[in-house]
């Protein structure tokens, strides 16, 4: 028996099962997340039942389980019941609805009905009955209804992005520009001006600002009267609506689609995922403005973090007389990741937010109060928290690559007589930095997934405009951001409606597994191209 | 060093032969006659003790190297023949807890004087290291690194440089088509010799190689013994070697060093063949080392 042990295979044993039992963890959550997220987009099959009591009812089957026996909870008489996703929430009140197999007397799968996505109230379930131009119906009946519309909705979506583009580009611009003068005005106010040419001169733009405005506005207003178009549905259980074409996003009949149609619809919703604003308080619609803050929030942090981790651990190594002080440092830096994360958002949010912030605003803003410009969360606070969060990450693989750097290459430098800086600077710095990108790699990875200190550092459910736009001075970095993590818990469990928006999560956490690998590969392949440059051979 | 019998006088004199051995003869100029036997010294250690926090490295120094001479310094390991080296260009500055005692003197300059700029003496006295350690950069930039720290810039000067001391450090037409080539994928023996022409760019008036040729090949270290030999005409060359051959082949003067202390200093031909000291014969002659 001794023998056996030391004989080492029972080691390889143990040791193999925990790589296999840690590796069958992630492929699980991975499976989880991957399956239960990417077939959110595919399009089901519609079924329309009829039930015992006469109701009728259209939608895909979302998930089907024994029903629980009343007394003791469990999963063990015979009958089923489905989850059916039955639309039409203006009608009934919720998306989803709970079906005993019991009840359903029929199932029938038509052709002809149809999901038709809607920019308000979710999904209609149903067929199209009739296509009104203005008052005048242009079309009756199921089918000439359903060619008429699907051959209208190209040109009601063009005009409704373009209507967008006005209100956000050509309104919005004109709202920020008017917003800058008041505050000018403001602070010639402050400044004891009343009267004048300067004060004059902001008026007159300020009326030109407003012409502008008007006419703009009224060129949104005729571009919409292109669109008159109104389609009455009529859903299963026989109700009529009336949808205005300008508010459907898309429209399809799933019993219909082949194969490579679905495919077509799988790509284009998921495509709508990622480009697009969310509708709906986020259940709907897509996840853009969250990636993008994700993105720009960690971009800003690695900006922060890289020169201010990399100094520090410069001078802990190179400078600082090794000790035991400078060994307590280390072990108190090593232990501030072990700080709980909402910890470093409660400083951010004291330090950053309301002193820093509040500081800027007294100095440089004092038109705009008492509304806080930096005196409030915004993407630079909350990255600026994030860098406290992650230095100790780039301080610690800093200094272990400045313990890597070979004595040869610096003695060289110091030979041909440079200083230390000059050789920190020429020989030292360029060879650390493979390190450096590895603290980086983590750091970024770290900030990517840390929700709590953002929640009050200047992430919200929706924000009004990106942290860069087209307006000067293009980095708004006071803003109020979006990001994929809050996102998920925001859809997750603050949701209205939150059967519909469960998919969302999991959709959310891939996405953000997606952002953090991109970002990490980048940084992976920047740095084995440096360390190909500098692989060592004499050194 | 257990390649040579211990039968002293015809044996000594078989080391010295070794110079001519073919393959060096055949390339290498004859001696300058003249220089070799007087020559101004260019550097003077007196009385030097030196000491890695309580343990002292050296004792007793007293030693004074010729302007263009090649001088050695033979010794087992651990005698103490990289520390002197290394105090010489203060290179041992960068180390924590040493102490020392006694002067050393460049051109009548004390180097270790309050005020004196470190900097300025390690341009004066360049180093080979014994492990070839080129940067991680272009053949080009590893050999105007030193030009480039003084501040020129200047594109014209630093290739007329770099070809200068390519040429004086025997590479220049091995590498003179690939200057923007990385100096990591050259040859052990090109890279030495790339460290040699990157000391000899900044225009020192002393050479200091500690071992230069103990990781390089037969060839190799002959090729660098040959390129001593003729940088002997313009520089003062210190060498830290424990192979005696090579001392004997490429050396004017000898120090022989043992656990710290510097047991002869003489004409290399009088150390190998007639050596004063029953120490220094034990060891050129192979009892112990
Ligand atoms: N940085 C150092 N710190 C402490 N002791 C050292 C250091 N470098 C060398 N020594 C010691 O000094 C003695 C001489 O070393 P060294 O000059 O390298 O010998 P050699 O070059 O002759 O082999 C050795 O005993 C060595 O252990
Ligand atoms: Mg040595």
């Amino acid at each position: 028996m001794n023998r056996f042990i030391r004989s080492g295979d029972p080691f390889i044993w143990v040791t193999g099962s925990a790589l296999a039992f840690a590796l069958l963890l992630v492929a699980g959550l991975l499976g989880l997340v991957l399956v239960s997220g990417l077939g959110f987009f595919w399009p089901r099959s519609m079924v329309e039942i009829s039930l015992a009591d006469g109701r009728k009812l259209a939608g895909s089957i979302e998930a089907r389980e024994r029903i629980p026996d009343p007394q003791s909870g469990k999963k063990t008489t015979g009958s089923w019941r489905f989850k059916l996703k039955q639309g039409n929430r203006d009608l009934y009140g919720s998306d989803f609805v709970w079906v005993d197999e019991k009840d359903v007397r029929e199932r029938a799968y038509p052709k002809e009905i149809a999901v038709i996505e809607r920019r308000e109230w979710g999904a209609f379930h149903g067929r199209p009955l009739k296509v009104l131009e203005g008052e005048t119906v242009v079309a009756e009946g199921v089918d000439r209804s359903w060619a008429l519309l699907i051959q209208r909705l190209p040109a009601a979506l063009s005009v409704y992005d373009q209507a967008r583009r006005i209100e956000k580009d050509e309104l919005g611009g004109i709202n920020f520009k008017k917003e800058k003068i008041r505050l000018k005005r403001r602070s010639l106010e402050l400044k004891g001006h009343s009267k004048g040419s300067a004060l004059d001169a902001l008026k007159a733009e300020e009326e030109r600002l407003q012409k502008l405005f008007d006419k703009q506005m009224e060129a949104l207003a005729a571009l919409r009267g292109t669109v008159r178009t109104n389609v009455v549905f009529v859903s299963a259980d026989g109700q009529e609506k009336q949808v205005a074409l300008t508010n459907i996003v898309r429209a399809y009949r799933p019993n219909e689609l082949s194969f490579f149609g679905r495919l077509g619809l799988y790509s284009s919703r998921l495509w709508e995922f990622v480009s697009e604003d969310p509708r709906e308080s986020n259940t709907e619609g897509g996840v853009f403005p969250a990636i993008f803050g994700t993105v720009m929030m960690v971009f800003i942090m690695s900006l922060v973090v890289t020169p201010f981790g990399v100094l520090a651990a410069f001078y802990l190594r190179e400078y600082a007389r090794q000790g035991p002080f400078v060994s307590a440092v280390r072990i108190a830096v090593n232990n501030l990741a072990g700080v709980p994360s909402i910890v470093f958002g409660v400083f951010g949010l004291g330090f950053f937010v309301y002193i820093v912030g509040g500081s800027i605003d007294r100095l440089f803003f004092p038109e705009a109060l008492p509304s806080p410009t930096y005196g409030t969360g915004g993407i630079l606070w909350a990255s600026l928290t994030l860098a406290l969060l992650t230095v100790p990450v780039v301080i610690v693989a800093t200094e272990e690559g400045l313990a890597a750097v070979p004595r040869g290459a610096r003695e060289a430098s110091l030979a041909l007589g440079a200083t230390k800086f000059e050789t920190m600077w020429r020989v030292v710095l360029p060879a650390v930095f493979p390190s450096v990108l590895t603290g980086l790699i983590l750091a970024m990875a770290r900030a990517a997934g840390e929700v709590a200190p953002l929640m009050i550092t200047g992430v919200v459910k929706l924000a009004p405009a990106l942290p860069i736009d087209e307006f000067p001075p293009f980095f708004h970095l006071e803003r109020k951001f979006m990001h994929l993590g809050f996102h998920i818990y925001d859809v997750g469990f603050q949701s209205p409606n939150v059967e519909a928006a469960q998919p969302m999560v999991y959709t959310t956490t891939i996405l953000l597994l997606v952002v953090v690998v991109a970002l990490n590969l980048t940084a992976i392949i920047v740095r084995n191209r440096l360390s190909k440059k500098l692989r060592t051979s004499g050194l | 060093m257990r390649t040579i019998s211990p039968v002293k006088e015809k044996e000594a004199a078989r080391i010295m032969s070794a110079t001519e051995t073919p393959a060096v003869r055949t390339s290498v100029a004859p001696r300058p006659q003249g220089t070799s036997q007087e020559g101004r010294h260019v550097i003077q250690i007196e009385n030097f003790n030196f000491f890695y926090g309580s343990k002292q490295a050296l004792t007793d120094i007293d030693l004074r190297i010729k302007e263009r001479h090649v001088t050695a310094f033979i010794g087992p390991s651990g005698c103490g023949k990289s520390t002197l080296l290394r105090c010489l260009n203060r290179m041992n500055d960068l180390i924590d807890g040493i102490r020392m005692t006694g002067t050393i003197t460049v051109e009548g300059q004390d180097i270790y004087a309050p005020g004196v700029d470190v900097v300025d003496i390690r341009k004066r006295l360049g180093m080979v290291f014994q492990k070839s350690n080129p940067f991680p950069k272009s053949i080009f930039e590893n050999v105007v690194y030193g030009l480039r720290i003084q501040g020129v810039n200047n594109r014209a000067v630093l290739r007329e440089a770099c070809e200068t001391s390519l040429k004086g450090a025997a590479l220049w037409e091995e590498v003179k088509d690939r200057l923007d080539e990385s100096a990591l994928g050259l040859s052990g023996g090109q890279m030495q010799r790339l460290c040699i022409a990157r000391a000899l760019a900044v225009q020192p008036e002393v050479v200091l190689m500690d071992e230069p040729c103990s990781a390089l090949d037969p060839i190799a270290t002959a090729k660098i013994e040959e390129l001593i030999f003729s940088l002997k005409e313009k520089f003062t060359i210190v060498i830290v070697t424990h192979n005696m051959q090579q001392a004997a082949r490429v050396s004017d003067e000898t120090g022989f060093f043992m656990l710290g202390k510097l047991v002869e200093f003489g004409k290399t031909d009088t150390i190998f063949t007639r050596p004063k000291e029953k120490m220094t014969e034990d060891y050129i002659t192979g009892r112990f080392g």
